[in-house]
């Protein structure tokens, strides 16, 4: 028997008999991904873009009932626009600059996140989670429609796994009972409390905080709520010792009241207890309840994400407390470091070790997701006295004091972390050129004559070419490197390329990251760090 | 510059009573608070990071 463990919102891939479960030897699959929330079905469209069959079994039929997420980055965004889906989310979500931070009763002040022009995604929309899993759903749907080799297979739960050198056995159950399939490669995308850590015995250390967090996703009829976020400490209606209210789509917004830790989980949930926080917070608005949830964090990660055929991403490699979106967030940026890696793995374009620098560089983004997460929930939820008397030391100066303001942490939010100085990284060849560009960094976006630079990268790895000459392509070690020519450029594409340079040439991995660049074409230079991007270096 | 261990206030006493006098009239509490917005105030003008590092270690360095 699979029983659920929670309710669905979507409904998108019901169980259906699969051939496997009748062949009589178990049939073996190029790449099995275990669990089909964001990370996993956003795995499975990279790699089936790719050409790639992939089969993603999770133990449900479709997208869990509840938010959790509502805070998309730029970068998670633009991902999931490389895959076809990120356009949706846009639409879809609400779009928020303003944020107002309050001590008490009193503002303490508001920041704006000041969007530069020139991206094609905004710094952030809010979206239920259950729409951004959707949205990669439908993505999936029409992809298989135009040949793309991807399976959802709902109600297949893994059960048991044996690693073994070169290919990992999967026991799975499902209504119709058990059956056994094999995998060249299994990506881990099961979640927080990943089985299949468990089932491997592999650690997950970390640290615990202390402190329960109400969530209670309400809908009211009211546009007097500005679309901002707005984060108490200490409020003065008391319901919690920090609240924040946030807007998301269908007027619908995100309350979440920090409520200290030895609490009685099933009291506090009891829908005239939820209220009374709310009424308390929101004397004499009227609102409808959507969901509700206590949950509480912790913040750690594997020691290894990759252990020989089986690689983890997302929560189940990481995990970090909600304050600053760093989870769907980061899962997305293993996702798009993870896709061309093994597509290239698979293809047999480049050695087994280029594997490795997936754990090498979301290992970094990881740690330094931990730190920033942890850093901004011992400020909301300071451990000792001495650290709340500094934390309202700040929120005093705050209010009179510019200088203060830069150390209110109510949630640094999610950025991505720029590979320096690791493994596939290469050389900074060019003079004058901006720092948010160099090797390393993931590709600013920037507007070009028809639309936007991202989106003209492509799926593999990119020559960017401003202002001088270079081949249109480049074979190196089976690998085609295509030349994106751009001239006479101005404005953004200038401030964000070429700095004091007159001429550059950028290398850009398939995930969009810039892997070298110098301020000339040189064959050789390009070559070698291809190969070194590659592993073969 | 490193952090300066030598004597740098023109009226040690007079510095000495402000800062006594500056907590007058309050409860334990309020002068932890105080005393923690002072030091953030005081960080801020410094501002150079090894100075306030050197600064860290020297205070931590009297107690256990
Ligand atoms: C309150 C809260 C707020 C958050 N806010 C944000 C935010 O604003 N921004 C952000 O970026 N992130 C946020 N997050 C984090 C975000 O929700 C997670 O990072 C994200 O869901 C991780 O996706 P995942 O695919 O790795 O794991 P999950 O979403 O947990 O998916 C794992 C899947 O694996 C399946 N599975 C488990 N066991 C098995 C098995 N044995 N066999 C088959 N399938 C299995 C599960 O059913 C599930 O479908 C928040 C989290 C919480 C709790």
């Amino acid at each position: 028997m699979i029983q659920d463990r929670y309710q669905l919102a979507f409904k998108l891939y019901p169980y259906a008999r699969s051939a496997d479960q009748d062949a009589a030897q178990p049939v073996r699959h190029p790449v099995v991904i275990m669990g089909g929330g964001p990370i996993g079905v956003a795995t499975a469209l990279d790699l089936g873009l790719q050409g790639i069959p992939v089969v993603v079994l999770d133990d449900h039929e479709g997208i869990g009932q509840g938010s959790r997420a509502i805070c998309f980055a730029k970068r998670c965004l633009e991902i999931a626009d490389r895959y076809g889906a990120g356009e949706a989310m846009l639409d879809k979500g609400v779009v928020w600059n303003l944020g107002k931070v309050f001590h008490d009763d009193r503002k303490v002040f508001e920041f704006n996140l000041l969007p530069e022009d020139g991206h094609k995604f905004p710094a952030f929309i809010n979206l239920q989670q259950p729409y951004f899993e959707k949205f990669l759903v439908d993505r999936v749907r029409q992809a298989q429609a135009d040949g793309a080799p991807i399976e959802l297979r709902g109600k297949n739960r893994v059960d048991s796994v044996e690693t073994h050198d070169d290919h990992v056995v999967l026991n799975i159950t499902t209504p119709d009972g058990p059956y056994t399939i094999e995998a060249d490669w299994l990506i881990g995308a099961d979640g927080a409390s990943s089985p299949l850590r468990g089932m491997m015995g592999l650690d997950f250390d970390g640290r615990v905080f202390e402190d329960s967090f109400l969530i209670a996703d309400i809908k009211m009829d009211n546009e007097d709520f500005p679309t901002e976020r707005w984060f108490w400490f200490e409020p003065h209606f008391k319901s919690g010792a920090s609240t924040l209210l946030h807007k998301q789509p269908d007027g619908v917004w995100r309350v979440d009241f920090q409520i200290g830790w030895d609490v009685d989980r099933k009291h506090e949930l009891q829908e005239e207890n939820v209220r009374a926080r709310l009424d308390a917070m929101l004397p004499g608005v009227s609102y409808d309840i959507v969901w509700t949830s206590i949950y509480t964090f912790q913040c750690r990660r594997m020691k290894q994400f990759r252990h020989g055929r089986v690689i983890f991403a997302g929560d189940a490699a990481h995990q970090v407390s909600p304050f600053g979106a760093r989870g769907a967030n980061s899962g997305m940026q293993d996702v798009d470091n993870l896709g061309w890696k093994l597509g290239l793995v698979i293809g047999g374009k480049a050695p087994d070790a280029l594997l490795d620098s997936y754990h090498e560089e979301r290992a970094f983004g990881a740690d330094e997701n931990i730190l920033n997460s942890t850093r901004s929930t011992d400020f909301i939820t300071p451990k000792s006295k001495v650290s709340h008397v500094f934390r309202n030391a700040v929120l005093d100066l705050a209010e009179h004091h510019a200088f203060a303001r830069p150390l209110v942490n109510s949630g640094r939010l999610s950025v991505p972390c720029v590979y320096d100085g690791l493994s596939l990284t290469g050389e900074d060849a060019l003079p004058g050129g901006p720092a948010r560009s160099r090797p390393g960094s993931p590709c600013p976006d920037a507007p070009v004559p028809d639309g936007f630079l991202l989106g003209k990268l492509g799926g593999g790895f990119t020559l960017l070419t401003l202002n001088v000459d270079a081949p249109d392509t480049l074979d190196e070690g089976g690998i085609t490197i295509k030349r994106l020519a751009l001239s006479d450029v101005s404005g953004r594409l200038v401030e964000r390329y070429l700095g004091d340079a007159q001429s550059a040439v950028y290398l850009i991995r398939p995930d969009q990251h810039v892997v070298a660049r110098w301020d000339r074409f040189d064959d050789a230079a390009v070559r070698a760090a291809l190969r070194r991007a590659t592993a073969k270096g | 510059m490193p952090l300066n261990t030598q004597p740098n206030l023109a009226k040690p006493d007079d510095f000495y009573a402000q800062l006594i006098a500056t907590h007058d009239g309050l409860s334990e509490d309020e002068s932890a608070s105080l005393n923690a917005r002072l030091i953030l105030l005081l960080a801020n003008h410094i501002g150079d990071p090894a100075v306030l590092q050197e600064a860290l270690n020297t205070a931590r360095a009297g107690a256990a």
